[in-house]
């Protein structure tokens, strides 16, 4: 803080950092970003665009593979957290680290580097000092377990404070946040920034952008795209920085044919365990013949959304199934993944998870292949011969790479996992497939044979839902595509007219301004 | 009657207050060590090899050095059994529980292999060893203990051991809840990523809290020959002490302190059987699986109220591979 | 995301957890770790006997097989254990931690004894052997299904809970040999029926011991189907791999949990019947003798696998044979066998670690 003044070197310079992860797309590729003392640094990207790799790598957790790192101008080598610890930067993680049966205080202390007695009441002091130096509201002698959300954020930047940090990265603060809870924690930064701290926050919601950052600094695709400075920008501007151009994949894409509505999800609500709404009244229709891309930033609800259809997770309002065969519909609402096969419903599931929810590590592929129908005909014996014919059918046709159908699927590649798991989920010749990130991780050829299944799935009459990221892969797969926007849908849009920029904008749109709770442009 | 059977009570205690101890730290490391039954075996021999040694080799007794030294052999022993424990647990990350019921299968092997053995040297056709003299050292309590009535016998009539087993307790309590180095074991037994991240050494606790523990745990052997048996070693005649202790971590809600008074109360379940009146000997019987009924109770009540404070360190028996997650 | 670290200072030697392993490999990581315990053990027996190290093993093997008696007698050994391995198992699959074994066999011995004392003189044999069986089976199941209830309803550690079980079993145990026995206050049954020999499982082809070996033989078998082949064993292996996935294709884990512990429980009591009806015809707090912990040890190193289990088995009761022959011939204390068995047990804990991790030892720094 004391240097902050001195001028303008830079509080923290990254200098072409460059990190790649091993058979997987370059995750930095030659990013340069700098923020001085007394300002707030926005780093903008899509999901996928590099941001946490980057922070991880100023947090000392990856270590990169080229480029320079500089605090106060001066070059240092960050080999480990500890090392970050030192030079005065402290990162708040999206996914908290602290441990719950402790109190906010013993949180804060662990890890300081001190021996002897412990000294709770000194401690205590400290950390009402802090927080009233910056209003924060906390019970210095609460729970973890016992705290919100965002009282358990206040630990942990209270934490990083503590320590006396100088640097401050907040990786997606305002994700698990209520509207008022965001401002707070605005009001909170800002205060921290006139104290001549160097903030780098996260994000994806332009509207927290613009109200608070000084500068920003766009990611996409793993590369800086551009820093402008807030004032002289607009959430037009940021949109088509963020997005990118479009790029053509050439993914076939055939008119539906006769569509007919299958699936119908009304009114459903769904809140998580901590009782947070995370969907928030979802009405659509998914149509036999089409493919449903649903879009969003991650943790938008659309984990909720299929786990609920699913029967995976407790959910209010309707979701009806209607069977092609008889006509009848049928209500999925409050039953169980097993209520719904007994009712004869033919819906596929290709959860997100796939080695801790769709498939079993350490079990064969045909073990796997009969993971759903293991309990279809008589007896209590399990028959393997026609999961090993499918098994060898989906080796063959899929161009599944593995020694033998005998294998664990945890020792197969990505790609060729989550063959194994959509050839399974196609196989029971569903009427609704559910696909949640089928391609995340997958290569170029594996992906395209994913896109290839799902439209032949289209073209045979199923309704495919397809949760995607990349939104190239969206407007070109899908026939039409809803978007989720912090648990609710901010539209359905048909992926032929739509563009790049409209998507983003859906995604990103602040639908929260009407409750006139967090606006604020400034 | 009451002021000894209070006395007994804390006596049959001690044993299980050194080894809940011992456990109780070893577990906030999050090592679920069911070798504790073997270790205060391995503790309890090692006293008495050190002790038949001197006394053999030695022809008049120094106070000092016939309690040094059974005491350190008895250390030694266990701290061993500690380190072979965090070697193939912590280094070789194999799975806690069977490594803890063959350190158990292991220790009371050695514990009575080298019991029968020097039985067998000392000439004694039963398989028991008689260390009266170094016991007499042992047991020493205060002179004027026997000349304040109950009190004297309650508080004062004990021998060092025991009050080093109090001290044990609640030195290991205040480094727990009032050091920071406590704290960071606690963290290390709660969440070793989360402890990793803040820049705890996670091995090096495992290691110094289990190994401390071990050495704690086997004290309770030596005491329970030493002073309990008055230096007799007799085959197992420890019995399922070992276990006793592990429950009583569990009724002590893993903070030492609370097994002092944890340790009397079982130690005073185990003997009441003597206590009432017209018992036949099948229902001491009975009475004598209270400990452990107490402590289903205690278990099946705390996990239904879900009080998280009486709740086992939450990466209790699970290895710990940075890699993993 | 894939962590790959690139660290300035690479520690001297990195562990790394290996992808695979060919299964001849790890056996012969296993093979090696059991011939270097054998060796350890050698030097042990040599340092407290001073014989010849090849005299020791001589001993060790003729403990088992110097003459049939001794070979019968490990076979029974061998049976007893297999079968509380295989009562485990089931749980173990299931990743739950059932270490409550030695209760469960003990109050299947007790229920079965309690038939023999109390009806052997009312019932014919065979109605009494029924009553006997299914007591028995009952009293295990009873024993192992109240930890699981806690645990699938309020997820009570059971480790802890099924340790305690044991010793609440082995005093009710205590507890009726007192009120049983014979003389009046004794503290011993002695031989239950010695004249009628009322509820005694029959000798088949005049070998004592024959009868248990073949119902322990088939159970491995009937096991090792029911894990692999039935579809309840398939349930018991998904929900020990993942409950997540468990829920994901609509299965009750609380209800596999019950179902499972149910079999293992079941399995322990039949272990206790087998034990008292078949073998000693008597009760202690003794009959379990440990075994109850050393087959979670013999399950673990088996990988669960009842066919393998053949095999732990027979090296832990090959081993104790020949241990305690070590102890008489050479005057030793029994307790050496425990012992050899733990050093054998550590070396093969420890050989599981390289099979499952590799060590990557630092390469020469290139800038």
């Amino acid at each position: 803080m004391t240097k902050a003044q001195q001028g303008k070197v830079p509080a923290l310079r990254l200098e072409g950092i460059t990190k790649e992860f091993v058979g997987k797309v370059v995750a930095n590729d030659n990013i340069s970003l700098s923020v001085d003392h007394g300002q707030i640094l926005s780093v903008l990207g899509e999901n996928g665009s590099g941001k946490t790799t980057l922070m991880n790598i100023i947090a000392g957790i990856y270590f990169p593979d080229h480029g320079h790192i500089y605090i106060d101008g001066e070059e240092v080598v960050m080999r480990s957290p500890k090392d970050a610890l030192r030079h005065n930067i402290g990162m708040i993680h999206q996914h908290f680290k602290l441990i719950d049966i402790f109190s906010a205080t013993e949180n804060i202390v662990l890890g300081l580097d001190e021996k002897g007695r412990l000294d709770m009441k000194q401690c205590l002091n400290r950390v009402k000092e802090i927080a009233t130096q910056y209003g924060f509201e906390i019970d210095p002698e609460k729970k973890i377990y016992e705290m919100s959300v965002s009282e358990k954020q206040t630990v942990e930047i209270i934490k990083v404070l503590y320590r006396g940090a100088d640097i401050l990265i907040l990786d997606e603060p305002t994700a698990v946040l209520t509207p008022q809870e965001t401002e707070k924690l605005f009001n909170i930064l800002r205060k921290m920034r006139d104290d001549g701290k160097a903030i780098i926050i996260i994000t994806h919601k332009l509207h927290e952008v613009l109200s608070l950052s000084d500068r920003v600094t766009v990611l996409c695709k793993g590369r800086n795209v551009g820093t402008v400075n807030t004032a002289k920008t607009n959430e037009t501007e940021l949109t088509e920085f963020m997005v990118g151009k479009k790029v053509m994949l050439n993914i076939n894409r055939t008119m539906p044919k006769d569509p007919k509505p299958r699936l119908e999800v009304k009114n459903l609500c769904c809140k998580d365990i901590e009782g947070v709404e995370v969907l928030k009244d979802i009405n659509f229709t998914v149509n036999s013949g089409e493919i449903f891309g649903i879009a969003g930033v991650a943790g938008s609800g659309q984990r909720e959304l299929l786990e609920g259809i699913a029967g995976l997770q407790k959910c209010e309002g309707e979701i009806i199934y209607l069977d092609p065969k008889t006509g009848e519909t049928k209500d999925l609402q409050k039953k169980t993944p097993l209520q719904i096969q007994e009712l004869g419903v033919r819906l596929s599931f290709v959860p997100e998870d796939r080695l801790g929810m769709g498939l079993v590590g350490n079990m064969s592929i045909v073990d796997n292949v009969m993971l759903r129908s293991y309990n279809k005909g008589k007896g209590i014996f399990l028959h393997r011969s026609a999961p090993t014919e499918l098994a060898d059918k989906i080796i063959k046709e899929l161009e599944v790479v593995t020694p033998g159908k005998s294998t664990p699927v945890r020792r197969l590649s990505g790609g060729n996992v989550q063959k194994v798991l959509v050839g399974r989920e196609i196989a029971a010749s569903p009427t609704v497939l559910m696909t949640a990130y089928p391609v995340r991780g997958l290569d170029i050829n594996a992906s395209y044979t994913i896109y290839n299944l799902l439209n032949k799935q289209k073209e045979g009459g199923t309704a495919v839902v397809f949760v995607g990221e990349d939104l190239d892969v969206l407007l070109e797969l899908c026939d039409r595509i809803l978007v989720l926007c912090s648990g609710k849908v901010t539209g359905i849009v048909d992926a032929r007219t739509t563009t790049k920029a409209e998507l983003g904008r859906l995604m990103t749109q602040n639908t929260n301004d009407k409750d006139g709770a967090s606006d604020g442009q400034g | 009657m009451w002021a000894a059977f209070i006395r007994r009570a804390i006596m049959q205690g001690i044993p299980l207050l050194y080894g809940s101890t011992g456990e109780i730290l070893t577990e906030k490391s999050g090592n679920l060590n069911l070798g504790i039954p073997g270790i205060m075996y391995v503790g309890g021999i090692g006293g008495v090899i050190g002790a038949f040694l001197y006394e053999q080799h030695a022809s008049t007794l120094n106070p000092l050095l016939a309690v040094l030294i059974p005491l350190l052999c008895s250390m030694l022993g266990s701290l061993l059994m500690g380190l072979l424990y965090c070697f193939l647990t912590v280094t070789m990350r194999a799975n806690q529980n069977v490594t803890g019921l063959a350190m158990t299968t292991f220790g009371v092997g050695v514990g009575n292999f080298y019991g029968g053995s020097l039985a067998k040297l000392a000439g004694s056709d039963v398989p028991s060893i008689n260390l009266t003299a170094t016991s007499s050292y042992f047991r020493a309590s205060l002179p004027f203990a026997d000349k304040l009535g109950w009190f004297g016998e309650i508080f004062l009539s004990h021998s060092f051991l025991a009050y080093l087993a109090i001290i044990m307790a609640l030195v290991s309590s205040f480094f727990l809840v009032k050091t920071h180095s406590g704290l960071r074991l606690r963290a290390v037994g709660e969440s070793p990523a989360t402890a990793d991240a803040a820049g705890v050494n996670v091995a090096r606790y495992k290691y110094f809290a289990t190994c401390i523990g071990s050495v704690i745990a086997g004290l309770g052997g030596l005491y329970y020959v030493m002073d309990y048996a008055n230096g007799v070693w007799s085959n197992d005649g420890f019995g399922d002490r070992g276990w006793l202790a592990i429950a009583l971590v569990i009724f002590a809600v893993w903070k030492p302190n609370y097994s002092i008074l944890g340790s009397i109360l079982f130690g005073g379940l185990y003997i009441i059987h003597n206590y009432i009146p017209n018992l036949d000997v099948s229902g001491q019987e009975l009475f004598k699986m209270l400990p452990y009924v107490v402590t289903i109770l205690f278990l099946i009540v705390t996990s239904i109220g879900k009080k998280r404070e009486a709740q086992p360190p939450a990466s209790l028996g699970l290895p710990y591979f940075r890699e993993d997650r | 995301m894939a962590k790959v670290e690139h660290k300035v200072k690479e520690p001297l030697i990195h562990i790394t957890k290996r992808s695979r392993i060919t299964i001849w490999k790890a056996w012969l990581i296993r093979i090696a770790a059991v011939a270097l315990a054998l060796v350890v053990s050698g030097i042990v027996a040599y340092l407290v006997t001073s014989e010849n190290p090849l005299r020791i093993y001589a001993v060790i093997i003729d403990g088992t097989f110097g003459t049939s008696r001794r070979f019968w007698g490990m076979l029974q050994n061998l049976a007893m254990l297999l079968c509380v391995s295989l009562g485990v198992t089931p749980a173990f699959r299931m990743r739950f931690w059932n270490i409550g074994a030695e209760g469960q066999v003990l109050i299947g011995g007790l229920a079965c004894a309690a038939c023999m004392i109390l009806f052997g003189d009312k019932l014919p044999n065979a109605v009494l052997i029924i009553v006997m069986i299914i007591a028995s089976l009952a009293a295990g199941a009873i024993w192992a299904f109240i930890p699981a209830f806690f645990r699938a309803n309020w997820n009570t550690n059971e480790t802890l809970f099924t340790l305690m079980m044991n010793y609440i079993a082995i005093q009710l145990v205590s507890f009726f040999t007192y009120k049983w026995s014979v003389p009046k206050g004794s503290g011993q049954i002695g031989v239950i029926n010695r004249t009628t020999h009322a509820g005694w499982l029959p000798v088949i082809a005049g070998k004592n011991h024959l009868l248990n070996i073949i119902i322990v033989l088939v159970l491995t078998i009937v096991l090792y189907i029911y894990l692999w082949y039935s579809r309840q064993g398939y349930e018991i292996a998904v929900v020990g791999e993942s409950e997540n996935t468990a829920r994901y294709i609509g299965l009750s884990v609380k209800k596999v949990i019950l179902r499972t512990m149910l079999i293992s429980g079941a399995v322990c009591g039949l272990t206790g019947l087998l034990l008292v009806a078949g073998t000693d015809h008597t009760i202690s707090r003794e009959t379990a003798a440990g075994r109850g912990f050393t087959a979670i040890m013999v399950a673990w190193l088996a990988k669960f696998n009842p066919l393998v289990m053949l095999l732990t088995s027979f090296l832990i009761a090959f081993l104790e044979k020949g241990s305690t022959e070590i102890s008489t011939t050479f005057g030793l204390n029994e307790s050496f066998s425990d012992i050899i068995t733990g050093i054998i047990i550590f070396f093969i804990i420890g050989s599981e670690f390289f099979i499952q991790y590799q060590l990557k030892f630092r390469e020469k720094e290139e800038k």
